[in-house]
Parts: structure tokens; C-alpha cells; sequence
């Protein structure tokens, strides 16, 4: 690795870091073989984290940071003034699997600007999946970010060597597209999120390999208007409709460059942080939109409580439940019990009437959980009631800190 | 009194044996003293046990997390180990779900320990690469070198995964408890190992990778408290991106501050219409630029040589669409090639059709089969593959833009309608235009390989002439149109 590539490798990470899907999880049990290299284990490992507590688990960068369009929120639009650099196919491969032999890596995550023409982008980003993949039997994850603008073709092609396809919808509402992204269409972004879902079925059904890790897609919050209530609106329909693996949400953050068209401001951590809590509700809990969106006020999440207890507070009248016979459902509506817990709780109730030290050694969440639970030697009282419930079990606020 | 000597480390292998005889004596766990390696007994001479007592059978749950628990550093595991032993044959065959039971919670707990070790190990192991004057694969052969220091005697439950991820490269492990040594066909367990000095040295992608590491930092979302919680300290000193991270916590808040301060950039001119433009460009404009495409693509159905590409003048009259190419078509590269192709070339003389005249492809471009034996049995397509093939398809067709568009078989006419069509019920003109890619006038037929297989007979030959009507009728619709 020469000097001129490590400063490359500098900028189209820096480039790349704003997107947040970026797991390496879901795929199908595989290795390279003697003649080939690698794995994949079906859940990913995180090789390092950053101080930003994000895990490092692929080697995200761009081919390009170079573009042709011009979305505001976006340090690689066409209009601003940061520095640029392009990667070889070869050299994207070398890189890939040279971290991939000192085990920094599960695999490759790339996505670029939009150079030439969206075809030839796709095509060049297929070109490093099939040359990774055939040439050097690389049997790692890759991810390639889809360009929507590509013809349907090349998408089909890349389908055949990647573990997974994306496409960012970056924000909630076809509006904000316009307004932020002048150049991207809503409709066509969905589009091709209903073509590669379609493909995803049929190629199960013919049991055929077409991005087997399903597709996942991310979104922007608190760059544009939209409530939590939409945003999670717009998830919901992509988990339904374009059968999603996972959508991820990423606080936007300031960017050097920015934009006059967007406020400089420190992340909404927390707002993220709430999203991704109320996106687990949606698909592990049990939870509707509309149920989560009530614990909140005006269509925004509440920052201050996750929002199960949020929920959980609006409805007392339905607790407190009996940790010995409630159903899985109802189990998993109590705050502080996570789905494992739960698991646990249901198998562990067949052996023996539980108290609440037992509940203690299944769950690590009871401070929060026993307002609203009733165990054999225990029943919460008045508690579940009180006003000051709130109170009680939230920490006194705290600034994230930054140290 | 018992005494049980276990190797230094994870002794899987000695306290099998022990169980069995302790499971056979069935002896009281408080009666048996467990020591490592060669400590000193405390209570001198101690009872003897059976050295060939039988297997135990254990439920595969509890086998598991036996191999799991060994290899903890807790120097009571093995008597935990045989308490939960000692009630599962007594008859709580289903203990372990028993989540809540004191010791099944603290076994669990020393499991969980040793998982995370191992998963972390899995993780932030690095490999150096070291080149090696005196390796058996000759001089400066690429060779792999790791140290690390695991929490818990887990060194070789980490082999598999090495092997299996890095099967095609030379490398070793070394840590303070063992170490593994890999050479692309055997794997050996040595000693215990000192850190070696240097190993990073000349190695330029560790150089890298500290460059990526920090590049991918977000400094706006500073929080070490999480990074902590994943990456304790105590693995940083083998990491070599570790090296960086006080400097990029103490610089974070003064780069979010100037990012937050700075005057959004006056952007710099560009001309928008560009990325517009290019949009438009990229289709294929030609053509032969559209069959440079479908020539450079991998199949989308199993098998195939070579893409088989259309054959006949652009603005033909009459395109006519099969469904895929056979084995001859897909060793010559041609389209109608093969038995049935002359079948059809016979058919289109009859019909008054010249056949150098229409245009010729397939639905799908790509021959698909399976091997039996030196045989290639062709397969039909499925509806998902014809689809992958349509945009080709459409593409061809609005380069070539005949005036009708004949499909032989279902494939060809799923192709062009989009959905499944009764050949033999619906044969004859059909509008197309419903494709949304092309507006043509369609005709509906068999495929001469449907004729091929009938049995030879009267039936057989009846079904020839009208195939050969249905050209004939098809010739008849374009001459009345032109
Ligand atoms: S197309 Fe992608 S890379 Fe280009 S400006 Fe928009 S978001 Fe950024």
C-alpha cells in the first residue's frame, strides 16, 4: 500500500461513514475452501469499535466520492467543496482482501457517487463483487449499495455476487426528496426496493442465490421535518410491502461542507437512539405504529423514557401481570423485559412458581420491570399506579456527555 | 476423599474420564478434590478411580456447555460441572431450562463468560504479515502471525473458525496460555508463547487500517462509554488502531465545533444538466451496444457457455422469438441452430418466409441445463429467470422494431405478454402492446420443438402444416399491413 492509496483509503472512508447499514449479519453459512479465503457465520463480528461506539465490521468506503448529483444533505453532492478521489476496481479488491487476511474485516461494504452515468457506477461496483468473488474465491460479505438510477439489468448482475443490496431512501417523504435531493426520484427509489424484494422471493423459491442476506435501506432524521409517527410510518410499509431486512435510521449529523440549505446542529442522538427502540417494538414486540406513536406526544417519540415504558405508562390499566401465568405476548409488553428474558421466563415457569430473585437472575432489567410485575412473593401495590411512577424509575436526565 | 488431577488449562479430555468414574462410584461432589495441574494434594492420599468406567450419556445441551465451561479460568468449574452432572443422572434430564436454579444460573454465567471470550478473540485478533527467509513454501512466502492474550483457556476452541476462514493461508496464533500453528493442511497445538516484538513493523495495511479506523470516526457522535463497553481497554494494546484513539476523543470537540461554526460553503458552480444528461445516455443506443452488454453478463440461469444473441437485419418485418438456445446453439453461439432450427428453417420456406430476412432470438439468451453424464438435459426457464431476460428482450426488439412479433412456444409468449399463455388455445395474432416496452403486433404459435417431440403419425404430421398455416397467416398480416 503506497502513500498515495493510504490517503485515498483516508478519503472514501471519511466519505463513507455516514451510512449506517452497515451489518454484516444474515448470511448463509459459507467458507472459501483451500483455494479461496473466508467465511461468513450467518451473525457478523464486529472486529473493532470507533470512539463513536459504532462497530467496524466492513470495510465501508466509496469507489467514488466524486458525483454528479446534488442532495444538501450529502458531503459528496456535486456542489461541494470537499476533496475528491476514485479507487480502481483492483485496488477496492486488494484492499478488501488485505484487511480481510489480518482479520480487521467480515467483508466489504461499497457504495459510491454517481460517476459518468449511474449504469457505469453499478456496473463498476458489480465488477469488484464478481471479481472478489470469482477471481479470488472471496467467500467474506459483501454489500453493494444500489444505484436506483441503473437499468434493471445490472442490478440482477449484482444480485449474483453480493450478500446484500441497498438503497437509501436517506428521508421519509417524497417531499423532503424533492427539496433536499433534487436530482433523486421517491418512485424510483421504490421501485427498484420492490424489484430487488420481488427477486429476493423468486430466487428463494428457486432456491437460486440473489442477494441472500435480503436488502436494507437507511434514513436520515432530523435533517427535514418529518415526525417520528412517519418515519416509523415509512419503515413499517417497507418491512410490509418491499419485504426489508432492516431499515436503519442515522442521525444527521454536520457535515464539513454543509450545505446553506441545512441547519448545523449536533446529531439528535437520542431521537435515533428512540427510533431504533421503537423499530425493535415494531418487529420483535408485538407493537403497532399507531401504539408506539401514542406514547408519545404530537407524532414525536418521547426522549426522555424508551419508548416501551412510554407506552406502558399510557396503559397502566393492563398491568401489573403475573410474571407465573401471562402470555408471551403480554410478557413481552413489560418494561424491562427483553425477548430473551421472556423466552427464558416461559421455560423456567414450568419448572417452578417464580419469585422475584429468580426474575433477577433472567432478566437484568427487574428496577424497571417490577412496577409492573406480580411474582409469587411479590405484587406491586399502588405502584403501577403512582404519579410519580415516571419519576421513579427515570434517571435523574443527563446530558449525553461527551467523556 | 477423591483427588482428581486435571491438566493446566481446559482438560476436556481428563474430566471426561474422571465423570465417568465419578458418575460410576457415584460419588458425593463435596467427596471429590479437584486440583490442576500439579499442585500438591491437601489431604494426602486419596482414593483412586476406575480408569475405564463407561460413557455417561448426557442431553446434548449439557454436553455443550461441559465443552464450554471447561475452558473457563474459575478453578471450581470442574466440581460446578460435576454438580450439574450429578443431578442430571439423578433424573432432572431437563435442568438447564430450569433458568432460574442458583447453580444452572452460575454455569450459565461462566458459559456467557467464555462465549464472549471467544467471540472476541474471533474478533480482535489481528494477523501480521511476516515474511519468512526459512518458510517450507519457499522464501518470503506470504505468512500470517497473531498474539493475543484471551481471558480464558480458549485457545483451541478458536481453531475452527481460523481454519475455516483462512484455510488457504500460512499462519500462527501465539498467546500466553497456547498457541496454533496452521500450514494449509494440518493444524498443530503448541506451548504457551512470549509476545513477539516488532510484528507490525513493516507491515503497510496495518498502517492502513489505522487510517481507515480513524477515518471512519464520526466525531459529531463522540460516546467512548460505548465503545468501552465492546471494546474493554485490555484488548487495545494488540489492536493496532487502538494506538489512535486518545487523540481522536480529544480532538472530537473542537472538529464538531468548527464544523458547527464554519460558514456553510458558497457552493462551488456546477453545471446541474450534467447528471441529467447523463442519465439519459446511458441506455444502450445501438443495437450492437446492446448485444456488447448481454455478451459481458454473466447467466442468470445455471449453466451456459456463451450468451446466444438475435440474428437478422434491424427493421426485419418479422421477428420471431424462441424460447432459449439448445446445446448446439449455445456451442456455435447462434440462434436457431440445432434440430429444431431446422425444423423451423423448413417450416419458414414453406410459410414463403426467407429466413435471412426475420430476425431471430430467444427469450432468454442463455442455455440452461443440467449434466447427466456427458449429456446436457435442457431445462425450461422459470417465470422469475424469463423475467430477468425481458428487459433484453424489450431492448432488442425496439432496436429491431419489426412489424410483428412471432412467439414459438409458451416461454416466448410469457416473455412478450407477461403472463402464462395456453399456446394451443390461444394461438394466432394477439396484441402485445400491453408490454408498455413496445407496441407490436404479436402472433402466437408453437415451438418446432414441440413438433419434434410428438410421435411420428398422422397427428404429428398435421401439427407441421399448421405450423406451417400459422407462418403462412403471419406472413399474410405483414405483407396486408405493409
Ligand atoms: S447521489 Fe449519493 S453520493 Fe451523490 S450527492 Fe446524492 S447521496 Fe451523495
Amino acid at each position: 500500500m503506497d502513500d498515495a492509496l493510504l490517503d485515498k483509503l483516508g478519503i472514501l472512508a471519511d466519505a463513507a461513514k455516514y451510512d449506517a447499514s452497515c451489518a454484516s449479519s444474515g448470511a448463509k453459512r459459507r467458507t472459501g475452501g483451500p483455494d479461496g479465503i473466508g467465511s461468513t457465520t450467518g451473525a457478523g463480528i464486529c472486529h473493532a469499535y470507533t470512539p463513536d461506539g459504532r462497530c467496524v465490521s466492513l470495510l465501508k468506503i466509496l469507489l467514488t466520492n466524486y458525483c454528479l448529483f446534488d442532495c444538501a444533505y450529502c458531503i459528496n453532492r456535486r456542489s461541494s467543496n470537499v476533496r475528491r478521489a476514485r479507487f480502481s476496481v483492483d485496488e477496492v479488491v486488494q484492499l478488501t482482501l488485505g484487511f480481510y487476511k489480518r482479520n480487521c474485516i467480515e467483508g466489504l461494504f461499497l457504495s459510491s457517487g454517481i460517476i459518468r452515468s449511474p449504469d457505469y457506477t453499478m456496473e463498476q461496483l458489480m465488477l469488484v463483487a464478481r471479481t472478489l468473488r470469482r477471481d479470488h474465491g472471496f467467500a467474506g460479505y459483501i454489500h453493494l449499495k444500489t444505484i436506483p438510477e441503473a437499468s434493471p439489468w445490472l442490478i440482477e448482475q449484482a444480485g449474483l455476487w453480493a450478500d446484500r443490496l441497498s438503497i437509501n431512501l436517506e428521508l421519509a417523504s417524497d417531499r423532503s426528496l424533492k427539496e433536499f435531493a433534487p436530482e433523486k426520484d421517491g418512485g424510483a427509489i421504490k421501485a427498484v426496493m420492490g424489484q430487488v424484494g420481488e427477486r429476493i422471493l423468486e430466487a428463494k423459491e428457486e432456491k437460486r442465490r440473489f442477494s441472500p442476506a435480503g436488502q436494507s435501506t437507511q434514513m436520515i432524521v432530523g435533517a427535514d421535518a418529518s415526525t417520528d409517527l412517519s418515519v416509523l410510518e415509512t419503515s413499517d410499509t417497507l418491512y410490509r410491502r418491499y419485504g426489508l431486512r432492516r431499515v436503519y435510521y442515522s442521525a444527521f449529523s454536520p457535515i464539513p461542507e454543509a450545505s446553506s440549505a441545512l441547519p448545523a446542529k449536533p446529531p439528535p442522538l437520542q431521537r435515533e437512539n428512540r427510533l431504533y427502540q421503537a423499530d425493535w417494538l415494531l418487529r420483535y414486540y408485538g407493537f403497532t405504529v399507531e401504539e408506539i406513536a401514542a406514547g408519545g406526544e404530537g407524532g414525536m417519540l418521547d426522549l426522555g423514557i424508551d419508548p416501551k415504558l412510554a407506552w406502558a405508562l399510557k396503559n397502566r390499566e393492563r398491568f401489573p401481570v403475573d410474571v407465573n401465568s401471562a402470555d408471551r405476548e403480554m410478557l413481552l409488553r413489560v418494561p424491562g423485559l427483553g425477548a430473551r428474558a421472556v423466552d427464558k421466563i416461559v421455560e423456567a415457569r414450568r419448572h417452578t412458581t417464580l419469585r422475584l430473585e429468580d426474575v433477577a437472575r433472567l432478566s437484568s432489567g427487574l428496577k424497571r420491570a417490577r412496577a409492573f410485575l406480580i411474582a409469587a412473593d411479590h405484587h406491586p401495590g399502588g405502584l403501577t399506579d403512582r404519579a410519580d411512577l415516571r419519576q421513579r424509575l427515570v434517571a435523574p436526565p443527563k446530558q449525553l456527555s461527551l467523556f | 476423599m477423591y483427588r482428581v488431577d486435571l491438566k493446566d488449562g481446559a482438560d476436556l479430555a481428563g474430566f471426561r474420564r474422571a465423570l465417568r468414574g465419578l458418575v460410576a462410584l457415584d460419588v458425593e461432589p463435596d467427596e471429590v478434590n479437584w486440583s490442576g495441574g500439579n499442585a500438591p494434594s491437601l489431604f494426602g492420599d486419596a482414593a483412586l478411580l476406575p480408569v475405564d468406567a463407561p460413557p455417561v450419556p448426557l442431553p446434548r445441551p449439557v454436553g455443550a456447555l461441559i465443552e464450554s465451561v471447561v475452558c473457563h479460568r474459575d478453578p471450581e468449574r470442574y466440581a460446578l460441572l460435576h454438580r450439574l452432572v450429578r443431578r442430571v443422572v439423578r433424573g432432572e434430564r431437563g435442568i438447564l431450562d430450569h433458568h432460574a436454579d442458583p447453580l444452572v444460573h452460575r454455569l450459565a454465567l461462566l458459559d456467557k463468560a467464555v462465549r464472549r471470550d471467544l467471540h472476541k478473540m474471533h474478533a480482535f485478533l489481528r494477523f501480521h504479515e511476516v515474511r519468512d527467509p526459512a518458510s517450507s513454501e519457499g522464501p518470503g512466502a506470504e505468512r500470517y502471525v497473531a498474539w493475543f492474550e484471551p481471558d480464558h483457556f480458549i485457545v483451541e476452541a478458536t481453531a475452527p473458525f481460523f481454519v475455516e476462514r483462512f484455510e488457504s493461508l500460512v499462519w500462527s496464533i501465539l498467546t500466553p496460555v497456547g498457541s496454533l500453528h496452521w500450514d494449509r493442511r494440518s493444524l498443530t497445538v503448541g506451548p504457551a508463547a512470549l509476545r513477539p516484538e516488532g510484528l507490525d513493523r513493516d507491515d503497510r495495511f496495518a498502517e492502513g487500517w489505522q487510517r481507515y479506523y480513524e477515518s471512519t470516526f464520526n466525531p459529531a457522535r463522540v460516546n467512548p462509554t460505548a465503545m468501552r463497553a465492546e471494546m474493554p481497554r485490555k484488548y487495545w494494546a494488540n489492536l493496532p488502531e487502538a494506538a489512535a484513539i486518545p487523540a481522536m476523543i480529544r480532538s472530537a470537540p473542537a472538529r464538531v465545533q468548527a464544523m458547527i461554526e464554519a460558514e456553510a460553503a458558497a457552493p462551488r458552480r456546477r453545471n446541474p444538466d450534467k447528471a441529467v444528461a447523463a442519465m439519459a445516455r446511458q441506455e444502450p443506443a445501438t443495437l450492437a451496444e446492446l448485444n456488447r452488454i448481454i455478451r459481458g453478463a454473466d447467466p442468470l440461469v445455471p449453466g451456459a457457455t456463451q450468451a446466444v444473441l438475435g440474428e437478422g437485419p434491424e427493421g426485419a418485418a418479422i421477428a420471431i422469438v424462441g424460447e432459449q438456445p439448445g446445446d448446439q446453439e449455445d456451442v456455435e453461439g447462434r440462434p436457431f441452430v440445432g434440430p429444431a432450427g431446422q425444423l423451423l428453417s423448413r417450416a419458414l420456406e414453406e410459410a414463403g418466409i426467407e429466413r435471412s430476412a426475420a430476425y431471430l432470438t430467444n427469450a432468454v439468451k442463455h442455455f440452461k441445463f443440467v449434466a447427466r453424464g456427458k449429456r446436457r438435459l435442457h431445462q425450461s426457464p422459470t417465470a422469475g429467470e424469463v423475467k430477468h431476460y425481458r428487459w433484453w428482450l424489450m431492448k432488442e426488439l425496439s432496436f429491431v422494431r419489426p412489424r410483428l412479433v412471432v412467439t414459438l412456444g409458451a416461454t416466448a409468449a410469457l416473455a412478450l405478454t407477461g403472463r402464462s399463455v395456453s399456446v394451443l388455445r390461444e394461438r394466432g395474432p394477439m396484441g402485445f402492446g400491453q408490454t408498455g416496452l413496445g407496441d407490436w403486433d404479436g402472433f402466437v404459435t408453437v415451438h418446432p420443438s414441440y413438433l419434434l417431440r410428438l410421435p411420428a403419425g398422422e397427428a404429428a404430421e398435421q401439427a407441421y402444416r399448421d405450423f406451417v398455416a400459422d407462418l403462412r397467416r403471419a406472413r399474410e398480416m405483414v405483407e396486408g399491413a405493409g
